[in-house]
């Protein structure tokens, strides 16, 4: 019974806080000028993940004529209204609707890419690209490499909505960039906000690599910022260091970056001093940057929702331990979720929070 | 067996017939045209036979699934059910007519529209709306919520939310059937946009090759999520696509047509003919979940009108009224008495509890309930099997 009330406590508290990350904390930032070049940095507009994403594709396919978007119901905008208006700007020969069938869909989608059209593919939540898993992992991957360079799908993107969202339950709020970092060829990417999220698809796209990039759709709305109005892009491979700091490394991706800074807010009024930074590229991943991060704090926190084992913290964690075993001051932690499928009743039992991460950095700090 | 009319007394005991003589002498309905790929038009059956009781109750078994998916609707608007949401009413005849053909011996798996198959493979009102509310009293113990409904007792695999991925399994289960040499049949559900799907047609393949006795069952409601039937298939004839396996074309609204295709069907698997596809067209009122308000892609009218001439309940209810069977007035006092129930059990629900945090960990494993995992709650405090403090 104990257990009951507190659950129902704690259910209490979690909706305050996600009331709290959605309307009072403000996690709008200003693009980095050093790393985004702009022309005319002044003309911007306030919108969210989703529009950024719908920006992004626009002017991708307005910069280049062969380039063509489909999916699963993207003529209208797709499930969460990412690609509205394309197909009146575009017309049907370019964005047009497919069958339900993901193999079918990834399998298209390096046929054309292979065959010269810069081709941005949807996956309608990252939960069904298993399906499409054979295609991408042998085929699209690979292509380059078995061919000698005969054939790639360098222009192939594939966009996927991924991570929690409140009620998703276990199929519709799955993380499965750890699948596909197991896989030689691929760019995994996935961006933390609006202004990130522009600038790293129209990377993505114009990549000679086949890229899978994963839109945190729980940011789709709730995420708001001032974008640049122009072209503009994001390197890929390269993290960036969001807060400096010296006590502690924290690592992470895509919404989890929220509750790493939200948890470094919180161990600041301890005083301790944490280096937050956002890996964007997830393959080939930016290790450079996190080692030197770590060789000045001693330790690291690596976050993110999927499963702990075999996650993509497992790598980094490693990759960093080998790089920088005689700086460390603590062992590596990795805050992630727990090894079950993604419940929906336990959804914030579930989620590594920033309540979860700031505990991990007393116990590194304090070790 | 009708395990329909056993689900009828137990959610609306209290509506006693009235005046009418029940048991007298028997109906019957003339069937609409089934059409036929490799078969003869005429080894189908042409007219059913029905009661007053049997009709009656078809019609308080439909009119509680349907009130069950409206609730849920209402449910959901106002945030006791979460999660993603997809709703059957106008297709309840399917159910239905199914279960009148089948017994619980025979198999069931479905894709994630499944709250009143699940209905009619046993499960109460009251576990389905607890489960879509995450009640431990739910079906799935409030672990799954909507999609998530199976029994094991009565042979339904559930509630399969990827698209397609039911189909193969249902291949397997047929296989079972077979090398047990048992007289059962699956039916292996799956909509108009599920059958664009490869994996149906590689399972199909094994069924053809080995004779399995399953139903491939295409549920045609005309959409897939927005798109419609003419522009996400190129063979929209679903009942032709198994190829070499026979397959027929049934009107799906009508729970007679369904019935007697499904007696068919059974018999024609278990004489080891080997597999059959059928194409039911039928009609989804809602959208395709909660979050589709359903006109964006067809208009009002159509829904209007589809409602109007071919509602699968209007249809028993008409049978209903043309024999004399009950009045206008007494079924209304059915649905009336359905209305109060289902709300009663919802008021009910509100104070059941939510499955217990330790629950997340279970059921992964072969015998994991006997561990006490560490499990960090929201708050510090509350965290399960915690050791500090
Ligand atoms: C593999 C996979 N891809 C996509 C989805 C998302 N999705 C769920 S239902 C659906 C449409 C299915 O339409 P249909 O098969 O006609 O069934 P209906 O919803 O009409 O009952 C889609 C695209 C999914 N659940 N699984
Ligand atoms: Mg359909």
């Amino acid at each position: 019974m104990f257990l009951r009330n507190a659950y129902r406590k704690s259910h209490a508290s979690t909706k305050r806080f996600f009331a709290s990350v959605a309307v009072d904390y403000d996690f709008s930032e200003t693009p980095n000028l050093d790393e985004i070049h702009l022309k005319s940095p002044k003309k911007k507009t306030k919108i969210n993940l989703c529009t950024a994403i719908r920006d992004a594709m626009d002017t991708a396919m307005e910069t280049d004529d062969s380039s063509i978007h489909f999916g699963e119901d993207v003529k209208f905008g797709g499930v969460f209204r990412c690609s509205v208006g394309l197909l009146e700007k575009y017309g049907n020969d370019r964005v047009f609707n497919t069958p339900l069938c993901e193999q079918g869909i990834a399998g298209f989608a390096i046929g054309t890419a292979c065959s010269g059209a810069t081709t941005i593919a949807e996956m309608q939540f990252a939960d069904y690209i298993f399906p499409a898993f054979d295609q991408i992992v042998n085929e699209a991957a690979k292509y380059r490499y078995r061919s000698g360079d005969e054939f790639n799908c360098g222009s192939l993107t594939i966009r996927t909505p991924c991570s929690a969202v409140g009620h998703g339950a276990h199929y519709h709020s799955q993380s499965p960039e750890a699948y596909f970092a197991h896989t030689p060829g691929l760019v995994l990417v996935m961006p933390r906000s609006p202004i990130q999220a522009k600038g790293l698809l129209l990377s993505s796209i114009r990549s000679k690599d086949p890229v899978i990039f994963f839109e945190p759709k729980a940011l789709y709305r709730i995420a708001e910022e001032e974008v640049p109005d122009e072209d503009y892009e994001i390197p890929l491979g390269q993290a960036e260091v969001l807060t400096e700091g010296s006590d502690v490394t924290l690592v992470g991706y895509g919404i989890q970056m929220r509750k790493l800074i939200l948890a470094a807010e919180m161990a600041k009024k301890d005083g301790i001093s944490c280096e937050v930074i956002d890996l964007r590229t997830i393959l080939p991943w930016d290790a450079d940057t996190v080692e030197q991060s770590v060789k000045k704090t001693g330790r690291l926190i690596v976050s993110h929702e999927a499963p702990i084992t075999n996650g993509f913290a497992s790598e980094v964690s490693s990759k960093i331990q080998e790089r920088c075993f005689l700086h460390l001051e603590a062992p590596i932690k990795r805050v992630c979720g727990y090894d079950t499928p993604f419940p929906l009743v336990y959804e914030p039992i579930y989620l590594p929070d920033q309540y979860k991460v700031y505990e991990a950095i007393k116990q590194t700090v304090n070790f | 067996m009708l395990i329909t009319s056993s689900l009828t007394r137990r959610n609306i005991s209290r509506v006693k017939p009235q005046s009418f003589s029940f048991f007298s002498s028997s109906i019957e309905v003339e069937l609409p045209k089934f059409k036929v790929h490799r078969l003869e038009e005429s080894e189908l059956p042409t007219k059913a036979t029905t009661t007053k009781s049997e009709l009656l109750n078809y019609y308080k078994d439909m009119a509680l699934m349907r009130r069950v998916e409206i609730v849920s609707d209402m449910l959901y608007k106002n945030k006791w059910i979460r999660g993603f949401c997809h709703l059957y009413d106008g297709q309840e005849s399917i159910t239905v007519g199914m279960e009148a053909a089948l017994t619980m011996e025979d198999h069931i798996i479905n894709a994630y529209r499944d709250h009143t198959t699940a209905m009619g493979r046993g499960h109460t009102s009251y576990q389905i709306i607890a489960e879509m509310m995450q009640r431990s009293t739910g079906s799935s113990k409030g672990k799954g919520g909507s999609m998530h409904y199976y029994s094991s007792k009565n042979n339904f695999y559930g509630g399969n939310g990827i698209v397609g991925a039911q189909v193969p399994v249902g291949t397997g289960v047929a296989f079972g059937i077979k090398y047990e040499g048992k007289k059962q049949v699956c039916v292996s559900m799956y909509g108009d946009g599920a059958a664009n799907q490869g994996q149906i047609y590689e399972a199909a393949n094994m069924a053809g090759l080995w004779k399995l006795p399953i139903i491939y069952t295409c549920e045609n409601n005309k959409y897939a999520m927005g798109t419609s039937v003419e522009r996400h298939a190129h063979n929209t004839d679903f009942y032709k696509r198994g190829d070499l396996i026979p397959g027929i074309r049934c009107e799906a609204n009508n729970v007679f047509a369904v019935r007697e295709l499904y007696k068919w069907g059974k018999k024609y698997c278990t004489d080891g003919k080997g597999p059959l596809f059928f194409e039911l067209q039928t009609y989804r009122y809602h959208g395709h979940s909660m979050s589709d308000p359903g006109i964006t892609y067809r208009t009002r009218e159509e829904v209007t009108e589809y409602r109007k001439t071919q509602d699968p309940i209007l249809l028993v209810k008409k049978w209903i009224l043309e024999h004399d069977i009950a009045t206008e007035k007494y079924l209304k006092e059915i649905d009336k008495e359905i209305r109060a129930r289902i709300d009663e059990e919802v008021e009910q629900i509100k104070n059941d509890p939510m499955p217990a945090p330790e629950e997340l960990m279970t059921e992964i494993y072969e015998g994991q309930e006997t561990e006490k995992p560490y499990i960090r709650n929201v708050d510090m405090i509350s965290s399960i099997n915690k050791n500090f403090e």
